[in-house]
């Protein structure tokens, strides 16, 4: 055998393989940085940089400093602006590294962590809650996320069985269709809920725009689990979603179990989503354009896409909502409008370049 | 019809009585067939006749009975990572996927040989790079796949099937898109690397003259089952080709070399 002959010049110009390197991770890391301190900094309340900052120093262990916080000012950091900025990290990342797995699955670049039920299936689990009442009164931000992540849970799931996912030949095709079927299904049912509890439907509406309004800890909490677990996942998968690019033949030919990979992202893909959905509502677009962003930078190897995704969604959907709250301080905009306010322009844009055959 | 004797069998790719079945309709027929350690067999026959479908049984692509050994090893049992490191198929129609590099692209053939995380190492990126330099794509290689000509796609391929290390290469119609002059370079390569690496070769051909100047042997394919094998001069006749492909010609001879002329009547 004759294989390893290998001269200088294979080194000078043998090309460079995508790799996740130093470089891309600092750069992603100061970009994720940057937006949430602009978001702890900026708000209704001005507050000092410098005493937020102190006041941080103040909580590591051993350090004890005088920030000049009064007790109000330091809650608005500790119990309003902090949780909810982690919570937007959180949703931005899901959604982002969620829409980037499901693409990659699907071979399809304008493919959404929606596709398969999700959101179909978390409309109905809200509206379910708020139409009987669960939502009000006492604890009323436990009963919405549980049922919504439940809805979206029984949609996926239906979809996976009736799509054959879990067999071992069925295409991919099939299983989207199978989620369009599913998805319809849902909302017929919803829609009729709504119909009959008309007094549902601002609130309903409301949570369909999506938002990122927390009590506490309490949803960075829930979701934080489901969030490693998924995203664990969907990051060890990335080396084999790049096989997978060339179809699930090929991937086979090349040694791969496909059915094994599509099963198992699809899982963690969906999870990952209907955490974010369940405490946030539907967050347009997020998973679309930030994948996408991305892979217009750094290619489409999800080797880099998938980790990337995770950053920068997490950046986007902090900084997304800033402009939300400040925009009409006091008052608040849906986070899903600003999103969509920004991702349908940048979706019609992709769309347009994709039909002049660049990508 | 015995087309080998049991004495060498466990020398070479041995198929025995392979049948495939696609959408319950017989598509193989109890095919027997068996290609020496690195030699070139070349399978021809109508549309139709289940060239593509012999290829994909023996990559283990569709699911098929009857024998596959190679050099007394069952290829059948094998996991297909295992079954990777030994066949590797350059397909007739390959999957290239947009804004993929072609060293990234070439890379993929390393996937059997890749630990959990399918990160390649510095010894498989410095094998993929001396493939490419082989295969004269060295200073293409930053380049998207998607970007390039045909020639020099249908090279690509052939570069990730010879990174992938095969003991078997299988090649479905390698030349169907490429010009005259692009099917002879691609074809040349091939041999080349035939010879060099000892790989054995099994391909299904359309195109009956270069069929018959680069296999070292063939087979000819007629509705599922073997009618004819052995050297192209024997099986390409003016009379085969009448009775089966419906095709009216006159067969050149020059030395070894066989060249079909199509006539029209």
């Amino acid at each position: 055998m004759r294989w390893n002959k290998l001269t200088d010049q294979h080194l000078q110009e043998g090309g460079s393989p995508a790799r996740l390197t130093g470089k891309l991770l600092t750069v992603a890391s100061l970009i994720l940085f940057v937006s949430a301190l602009l978001s702890l900094v900026l708000g209704p309340v001005s507050i000092r940089p410098d005493q937020i900052f102190l006041e941080i120093l103040d909580h590591f262990p051993g350090v004890t400093i005088d920030s000049g916080l009064s007790k109000v000012e330091a809650a608005i950091i500790w119990d309003v602006r902090l949780p909810r900025i982690v919570l937007g990290l959180l949703v931005g990342g899901l959604l982002a590294v969620a829409g980037a797995s499901y693409q990659g699955i699907f071979r399809n670049p304008l493919a959404d962590p929606y596709l398969l039920g999700v959101a179909a299936g978390a409309g109905l689990g809200a509206t379910i809650a708020i139409a009987s009442g669960a939502t009000n009164g006492e604890g009323m931000f436990d009963a919405l996320p549980i049922a919504a992540f439940i809805g979206s849970a029984v949609a996926v799931g239906i979809t996976l069985l009736v799509g054959g996912a879990v067999g071992k030949s069925t295409s991919t095709v099939t299983l989207l269709l199978a989620g369009v079927a599913v998805a319809s299904l849902f909302t017929a049912i919803q829609t009729y809920i709504q119909q009959r509890e008309s007094a549902t439907l601002r609130q309903v509406y409301s949570w369909i725009l999506g938002r990122l309004s927390t009590s506490g800890w309490d949803e960075v909490i829930m979701i934080l689990p489901y969030a490693v677990i998924s995203v664990t996942i969907m990051l060890a998968m990335r080396g084999a979603l790049d096989v997978l690019a060339v179809g699930e033949e090929e991937a086979l030919s090349l040694g791969l179990r496909p059915e094994r990979v599509r099963w198992m992202v699809i899982a963690a893909a969906s999870l990952a989503a209907a955490s974010a959905v369940a405490v946030s509502g539907l967050i347009a677009f997020v998973g679309i354009i930030v994948p996408h962003a991305v892979r217009m930078v750094v290619g489409a190897s999800n080797r880099l896409v998938i980790p990337l995704s995770l950053f920068i969604g997490a950046a986007f959907l902090v900084l997304t909502d800033l402009l939300a709250r400040t925009l009409q301080s006091p008052a608040e905009l849906p986070i899903g409008v600003v999103t969509a306010f920004f991702g349908a322009p940048f979706f019609l844009f992709v769309l347009r370049r994709r039909s002049d055959g660049i990508i | 019809m015995e087309l080998f004797n049991t004495a060498q069998a466990s020398q070479g790719l041995n198929l025995k009585k392979i049948s495939v079945k696609l959408g319950g309709k017989t598509v193989v027929d109890s095919v027997s067939i068996f290609v020496e350690k690195g030699e070139w067999l070349s399978i021809i026959g109508p549309n139709g006749s289940g060239k593509s479908s012999i290829l994909r049984a023996v990559a283990g692509l569709v699911k098929a009975t009857g024998g596959f050994t190679f050099e007394g090893e069952n290829l059948k049992e094998l996991p297909p990572r295992m079954r990777a490191s030994i066949i590797s198929i350059v397909p007739q129609i390959p999957v290239v996927p947009p804004l993929v590099k072609v060293i990234d692209y070439v890379l993929l053939g390393r996937t059997p040989y890749l630990g959990r995380g399918f990160q390649p190492t510095n010894e498989d990126i410095n094998l993929a790079r001396s493939v490419l330099s082989d295969l004269d794509l060295i200073s293409v290689s930053d380049r998207h796949v998607t970007e390039m000509s045909g020639g020099e796609r249908q090279r690509v391929i052939i570069a990730r099937a010879l990174v992938q290390q095969p003991k078997i290469l299988l090649l479905d119609e390698p030349t169907t898109a490429l010009d005259l002059g692009h099917q002879q370079e691609v074809l040349e390569l091939v041999d080349r690397q035939r010879r060099n690496l000892g790989i054995t070769i099994l391909s299904a051909f359309h195109d009956l003259t270069l069929a018959s100047q680069y296999g070292t042997s063939m087979a000819l394919l007629v509705e599922g089952r073997i009618a004819d094998f052995g050297a192209p001069s024997k099986i390409i006749t003016e009379e085969t080709l009448k009775n089966i492909y419906g095709a009216h010609v006159s067969i050149q001879k020059e030395g070894s070399m066989i060249s079909v002329i199509p006539k029209r009547q």
